[in-house]
This record gives structure tokens, sequence and C-alpha cells, in this order.
């Protein structure tokens, strides 16, 4: 190995405690526990990686040996950027002694609350079918080079999210929460939302697809917001194929892309986002305003491409960042208003109010135009109330070209998934067909 | 390379013919170390209190090699090594999964899920009751003439250097990306009713696209290189090198391609793209753990429900719709010799002549269903990702069987008066009930008076999977039959991703809604 002119190894170390539940009762529910160190030998401009999980000291050194043999194989990469030396870093403490020796009896008792808590409320609607899943994680990530770099985080993370059915199967209704600390996750909160949305979604009524007012709960503008962040890509849009590429060639940075309320950032010291400071190069992830109030001002830069166009590199390189694949590193997060959902919905003439998404796919990078559907509790909202419960909805929708058409924005919240995302009104949102699903 | 309906029913090849056959690799036989490994943590489970147990040793080689343009992005080579250990305590499963291969590593394991299983005990509603299966000892092997792994690394990077160098030549071809992901996987299982299996697992997935920029425009075409349970031989079949700049070629006529306008047509599929319809809109809501809600918080539930007002009386589609399952068939990627739970593989029909007939099990949901099929054994359709996941119903290879009349695409165009082919995978979606579908294509042509008219873009159709499958009135024979296939059939929580094929001849449908999804205003 001395002959390697670079040597980068990461460390991963995990635990997982998770609890499946369905149909009312435990299903599955395991303990995992792994250790994975990956090897990236440079010799030259020459790079390979090989990892194992086989910590002995064979197993070690024949995966630095393939790792160089590998290398020397490969061949000469033009756009390779030698490995860093030391680094600094943002101080980030995501761990959580609770979460992380969170016991399956704990978590028995967790889903059982939410059980409970669901069942007093099916009132008339009958014996609510609940399914779910609750997982603990515990992990440290350590990146070190030849050259004297040394990166160390360690974080917990614990999630839990339920769907309460009702027995006619007319109605569905999902809930779901996310922390660091497991303290902070109120179990039987999620069991109550859920139940009531199942209850309240019963007979589901049709209405025409159309341009509609919306009302999307934080989870539904979190599961179409990081389509957006992966666009921010800053080489797609220098080589003119992406949302963010001008006409003519250039980039947009500069350009009002969004409502002027509008502000999407990432930062791995937000106190609401804790996420890993460095890349899988070691590489600092640092904080970054994508858009701020509806401006692009920022795209995302690899090593190499942050080089070759004289600009700052934005984390991201060399397999994971911390960003939780969110489509940039360092956490994802839009900032909110100061109104809740109940009031975005008391502020509505006539709209749909939409929990969550599912199945989401891109139709068209140009646009970042994206189809998928609503599930779990969709309802009309009309003068300020919700009135019914409605039929699922496929949308065609672009989260670009929807933060042009924003009415309000709600208080921001952290998402199961580790998002911070409010509440938003958006005029317009494209449903494009009804679905039976329910 | 097209995969015949012959070689589909290529079933009666089994294992012991197959690792026997002299141009195959050598079977490997059960590692005495793992065998060792498993008694331990049987013995520790059953001295636990589980009154079953199953072991599962999993050592996976993966590699991933990718070329973008002129250059190599990334060469890795990973190797994960782990034992997962499930047990039932009195009617409830616990999983337990740890990478230090010891005794003592394997003992905390198997002691951990019986932890856990007493755990999950204090919310059973319904002990879990396993359906028998008789105790095998064997080894089983893909059948490959070359290991990918062993390949050497500079004859893989040459070739995806040379695909890439062909589709650069193309005129308006700015972006060329190619790869491959290669897999050996060894799996031991062994449960405490006698079961001792090794299997050895080889798949291999290539991938290229192309990507054309003009006229203040950009198109992508990705070509369908199925992912296939194949050795190197396949890759070398498939000729990237030669057949790049055909591939390039249809990204940049994208360029220029009409775009489409919305209605009802004809559409005609081909396998290379009907393959993911038949997976998401059959495969998926044929599964029994969806139909009876065990899914019902994650990937949801299944229009498919319940049991005993769709089996023998869901009019699924038309008469020329006859779906097989199967763990057999040759070449494709759930294809085993037994299941995590040491099932025998075997095939059956999901769907017959348009009436739905059975679901996917495993040998804790046979029962659930035994007394509307009158079959009590498991379909065998029990896996795991890793050996750090806990197997479930996982789905086996799903297609459409060739129909009778020997025609392929040719005919059903020239029978076509106003339609669309749609090629290859594009954007996929569909609803947690599997009805509501939008799926779209790499390429789309326009078919007028019998004959194909031109390039079209912005393509998508949506229906609805009983609407869309009582529509079909042409089905290729079966030397139209194609095989397709995903590595990253996705499922469960915590997540797994499944290998699985699915083939299928082209055929029509008739009057189906297609929408622009060009520049959104």
């Amino acid at each position: 190995m001395a002959s390697a002119d670079g040597v980068r190894v990461n460390l991963n170390s995990s635990w997982q405690g998770n609890t499946r539940f369905a149909t009312s009762q435990i299903t599955t529910s395991g303990g995992i526990t792994d250790t994975t160190v990956n090897v990236s030998v440079t010799v030259g401009k020459r790079r390979a990686s090989a990892s194992t999980n086989v910590l002995d000291d064979a197993s070690l050194k024949r995966t630095v040996e393939l790792a160089e043999r590998l290398a020397r194989l490969s061949p000469e990469d033009a756009e390779l950027m030698q490995e860093l030396g030391p680094q600094q870093y943002a101080k980030v403490e995501a761990y959580n002694e609770a979460t992380a020796s969170l016991a399956p009896d704990l978590r028995a008792k967790a889903v059982q609350s939410l059980m409970q808590a669901a069942r007093a409320e099916e009132g008339s609607a009958g014996e609510l079918a609940i399914a779910g899943f609750l997982e603990a994680q515990a992990g440290v990530t350590c990146v070190a080079t030849k050259s004297g770099l040394f990166a160390y985080h360690r974080a917990t993370q614990v999630s839990l999210s339920c769907t309460a059915r009702t027995p006619d199967g007319t109605g569905s209704g999902w809930a779901s929460g996310g922390a660091r600390d497991w303290a902070q996750l109120d179990a039987a909160a999620l069991g109550r939302t859920a139940a009531r949305k199942a209850v309240s979604s019963r007979n589901p009524q049709a209405i025409e697809p159309g341009m509609y007012t919306v009302v999307l709960e934080p989870q539904a503008v979190a599961d179409m917001i990081p389509a957006l962040a992966g666009s921010l890509n800053a080489r797609q849009a220098d080589e003119g194929r992406s949302a963010f590429s001008k006409k003519g060639g250039g980039t947009r940075v500069g350009e009002t892309i969004a409502d002027a309320r509008v502000t999407l950032l990432s930062d791995p010291a937000d106190p609401e986002l804790l996420t890993q400071p460095f890349d899988g190069e070691g590489q600092p992830v640092p904080r970054r305003v994508w858009v701020e109030n509806g401006v692009l001002k920022e795209l995302s830069y690899s090593r190499y491409w942050a080089q070759s166009q004289g600009k700052a590199p934005t984390g991201g390189g060399g397999g994971g960042g911390g960003g939780g694949g969110f489509g940039v590193p360092g956490g994802l997060k839009m900032v909110g208003g100061t109104k809740s959902t109940a009031e975005l919905i008391a502020s509505t003439e006539r709209g749909v109010l939409v929990t969550h998404m599912f199945y989401i796919r891109p139709l068209d990078p140009r646009t970042v135009l994206l189809t998928g559907l609503t599930r779990d509790g969709t309802f009309l909202i009309e003068k300020g109330k919700v009135t019914k419960a409605l039929k699922n909805f496929r949308w065609n929708e672009s989260p670009l070209l929807m933060l042009n058409r924003v009415e309000e924005i709600g208080v921001a919240e952290r998402t199961a998934r580790g998002q911070v995302m409010p509440a938003l009104k958006i005029k317009d949102f494209n449903f494009t067909s009804l679905s039976d699903a329910v | 390379m097209a995969t015949t309906a012959a070689a589909a029913a290529g079933i009666a090849l089994g294992p012991s013919l197959l690792s026997a056959t002299p141009r195959y690799l050598a079977t490997p036989g059960i590692d005495p170390f793992e065998e060792d490994l498993a008694a331990e943590a049987l013995g520790a489970a059953r001295d636990a209190g589980a009154s079953y147990c199953d072991v599962r040793i999993g050592r996976y080689r993966r590699q991933q090699v990718s070329a973008r343009e002129r250059q190599i992005q990334a060469v890795s080579d990973t190797e994960s090594y782990g034992v997962g250990v499930r047990v039932l305590v009195q009617g409830s499963w616990g999983f337990a999964a740890t990478s230090e291969l010891s005794k003592a590593g394997v003992v905390k394991a198997a002691r951990e899920a019986v932890v856990i299983a007493k755990a999950a005990r204090t919310l059973q509603r319904r002990p879990v009751e396993l359906a028998p299966v008789k105790p095998i000892t064997g080894t089983w092997m893909t059948p490959v003439m070359k290991d990918p792994i062993e390949v050497p690394i500079e004859e893989k990077v040459a070739l995806l250097l040379a695909a890439n160098e062909a589709a650069l030549k193309v005129g308006k071809i700015r972006f060329a990306n190619s790869g491959m992901g290669l897999l050996r996987e060894v799996k031991t299982l062994a449960t405490s009713e006698g079961t001792m299996t090794t299997q050895t697992f080889i798949r291999v997935g290539p991938t290229f696209s192309a990507t054309a920029v003009g006229g203040g425009d950009f198109q992508q075409y990705n070509e369908e290189l199925a992912p296939r349970g194949s050795g190197w031989e396949y890759i070398e079949q498939l000729d990237m090198p030669g057949n790049a700049a055909k591939w390039a070629g249809l990204a940049a006529e994208k360029l220029g391609a009409k775009t489409v306008e919305p209605g009802r047509y004809d559409l005609i599929l081909d396998p290379t793209n009907l393959w993911l319809t038949i997976h998401e809109s059959v495969g998926h809501p044929t599964e029994l753990d969806r139909a009876t809600g065990q899914e019902a918080n994650y990937a949801g539930t299944s229009f498919v429900a319940p049991p005993e007002k769709m089996i023998g009386k869901l009019k699924y589609g038309t008469p020329l719709m006859t779906i097989q399952a199967d763990r057999l068939q040759a070449e494709s990627l759930a294809r085993c010799a037994w299941d995590d739970e040491g099932v025998p593989a075997e095939q059956w029909n999901v769907i017959e002549k348009g009436t739905f007939k059975d679901y996917q099990t495993t040998r804790e949901q046979a029962a659930w269903i035994a007394g509307l099929t009158g079959v009590k054994r498991s379909h065998g359709c029990s896996f795991a990702d890793s050996w750090s996941s806990a197997q479930f119903q996982r789905m086996p290879n799903i297609s459409l069987m060739p129909g009778d009349k020997d025609i392929g695409m040719d005919d059903i165009v020239a029978a076509t008066d106003r339609g669309i082919i749609v090629k290859n995978r594009g954007s996929w979606s569909i609803d947690n009930q599997r009805y509501n579908f939008q799926f779209s294509g790499q390429v789309f042509y326009e078919v007028k008076g019998g004959k194909i008219t031109g390039m079209l873009k912005d393509v998508a159709y949506q229906s609805t999977t009983p609407v869309f499958w009582n529509a079909m009135d042409m089905i290729g024979g079966k030397k139209s039959y194609w095989l397709g296939g995903t590595f990253t059939d996705g499922k469960g929580e915590p997540g797994q991703v499944n290998s699985v094929s699915h083939g299928c001849p082209p055929a029509r449908f008739r009057g189906v809604n297609i929408l622009n999804t060009g520049r959104a205003s």
C-alpha cells in the first residue's frame, strides 16, 4: 500500500431494532448489527474501491489488496480528485442513548399504546385494522485518508408510521413521526391521527379531476420537494440538461424560480436537521441556501465540477453525505410560515386537503414534472371546512412550477424521515385522473 | 437476447441435472464451517424456547463498473457476509442478524431473536402456523459458463468504453453512460426441521443510455438491457459496443419526434415495455400479503381482495390472458431450487384464460387460502434480499404466456388502424391498491392504416388494471416472447429489494387513454 498515492477508508457501523405490525398484531421484528469497511485506493489518476464486513486481519488485508489491484487495472480518470487532507467540521450532536438502546419490549409497548389510542377513535366505523412500522437506528460513520483526514459522526434516528383501515375497506388514514430522541415520539398521538383520518375518510366521493387549490400537509410537501433538490446539480445545469439550464448556455442562478416566500436550504448543524457534516470523501458539508426568497442562489457542486468551474464544492461525493437521500447533502428544510395546517384550511374557499403521496416518478426533467397519487386521507375543503372524503387522485405536477403558485405557507415541522417542511396551500394543482384505491 | 417460451418451459431441467452439465461451472458444496455455525444457532434457539428456527448464512459479492463518456466513473467490489436467525416462539416471529460469524456471535443472535419473538407475542392475535415441507439436503447453482465476478476488470472497462465511444460518434450525442452490476450470492439455509441447502446465485445487469442535445432540447434514450440470472456470456451476447450507435441514434431521433396528440389509441406494447406493466398490475396485486393487509402501511393493499371473492371468480382480463408464476425459468432472476424456507421451486398459474386462480404464498400464508384453492403447500415465495433481512413473501417470475397463433409485432401493427407502439420502460407509477396506473417508455411510434408512420415523444398511457387487461385483443406467439426484469423490486419495512423477471410477447390493448407529458405550462 506504500506505493499507492492515496488511500481512503470509510467505516460504517450500525444497529437497527425494528417492529413491524399489521392487522393489529406484530408481524415481524428484528435486530440487526453490521460493520462495513470500504477501502478506496488511488494510484496516479486511477482509483477503485473494495469493501467487506468481515473484519479479521486476513480479510481486511485481502480487501486492501483487491482495491489496489482494481485501481491499477482501471483506466486513468481525467476527473479524479486526490484524497483530502485534514478538514474542519461543524459540531453536530445527533446521538441519543435512549434511541440507541431501544429494547424490543419497549417497542412492543409503544405499538400497543398506538393501537389502543387508535381503537379508541373507532366509533361506529367498526374495528380498525392497524399496520405500521417502528424503527430505531444507531450508527457511526468514519472517514480517514492517508493524507491525514479524519472525520467521525454518530447519530440515532427513530421513526414510527402507521396506517388505520376501516373494516368496510372504504376508509384509510395515515400518520408518522420521527426524531433523534425516542422520548420525543408520541406513539398514541400518531395512532389517534391515523384512526381519525380513517374514520372520516370512509365512503369517499368522486369529483372531476382538474386544477384545484390544495392544502398539502407537511409530509405531502416532503414527498415532492426532494425531486426538486435532486435537480440542483450544477453540472447537469451547465451541460444543458436540467430545469436549471439557461437557454443558450449557463445556468439560472440569480433568477426568480419560485414564489418570493420560498426559501429552501441544507445545513447539517441546523438543530432541526442535525445531519452528517461531511460526505463520503470527508469533504465538509456547509450550510447552503439553494433558494432564497424565491431566487435560485446556488447549485450543488462535486469537487471536480467545483474546481473546473471555480466554485466551492457543496459535498455529496464518495457515496453519502448524510442528506438522507433528499437529493442534496446536509438535509433539506423549507422555511415555514406562522399558520397551522388548520388555519390554511380555514382560509380556503374550495380545495383539496392531501395527507401524503404515493409512487412518485419523474416524467420530464426539463420541468421536474412528476406523477404520483394521493393516499390515506384526501378531503374536500369548502368554505374553510373539511366537508367530505374524496376519492384519491393521480396528479401530474412539478414541484418547481408548483412553488410559483403558492398561496400560503404553514408552520414547518420535522417529518418522519428527517426533512423539515411546512404545509403549503397551492393554487391550480393538476389532478389528472381518479383512483379507486383506498 | 430473446428467451423463448420453450426455454421458459424448460422446467424439466432439475437442479441436479443442470449442475452436472459439463459446460456449466460446478456447483459449490455446503461449507462445513457454515454447517457448524448453523447447528450452534439452531441449538441456541431451541434452548431459549423457540419451537421453530431457520438460519440463513449469506455471502454476497457485488461488482459495479460504470462509465461516462470516455472515462470510468467507478469501479467497486463489495463483500457482505453474515447470518440471520429467525425463530417462532409460541406462534410469534423474532429475527436477529449479525455479521459476527463466530459461535458466540450466532448464539447471541439466536437468543436475541427469541427475546424479540417473546416481545411480539404480547400483541399476538393469530399464532403463526407453517405449511408442511419435506426436509431436504442439497446444493444448486445458477447455470453459468463464466462467473462474471472473475472476468478481468480490464475486459469490463474496455467493453463499456467501447460502447460509449461508439455512441459518441453519432451526431448530436453529447453524453453516453454505461455500466454493469454483477452479483455472486452464496446462501446456506438450515432449519430446525432438518433442511440444509446451499445455493449459489449469479446475476448480471448491464445498462446503457445516451443523451442527445440540440435545438434547445435534450432527449435521453435508455436501452432495455434486461438483467438476467446468467453468466458473463450473456453480457457478451448483448454486444453493447456493436449496438451502441444504433441505440444512440434513437436518442438523436427523439429530438425530432412529433409530440403526441392526447386521446384514445390502440396501444401496442413491445415486450420491453409490457414486462413492467405485468410486474406492477399483476405481480404485486396477486401477492397474498398485500391482499390481506400485511403491507398496508407501505406498499399498500390490493384490489384482488378479499380472497374468497376473488379466487376462481375475478375476471382479470380477456381469455388471451394466462399468467404463470415460476421460480424455475431459465435465465430468470427469481430462479432457485428452494426458497428461503426450503420449499422447492415450482410453477403455477395465477390467471388462467382471464380468470384469477391463485396468489403467491409462503409457508405461513398457505393455510390462509388452502380452503379456497385446495393447495395446502407453500408456493415457495419466501425470500430475503440479504442475510440481514427477514424473509417474507416476494414475487416469483410472473409472465404473460404467449398466444397460440404464431404472430409477432409486425402482424399486430399490420392489423392496427390507429395506434401507438411503446418500447422500453420509461416512467411508471401505480396506486396503492394497483388500480390506476400511468406508464411511459423510451421510444414511441405512431401507427396508421397498419403501418408505422413516425416517431412520437411525450407519451404516457394511463388506465385501470381490470379495464386494461380486459381490453387486450391481440397477443404475440412463442417466437415473439422476451424476458425482462429488474434487480430493484421494492417492498417491506425495512425496505428490501427483490430480483425478478417477467416474460411476455407483444400485445395490443384497445382504446387506451394517452397523455402528453411534454413541457408543462
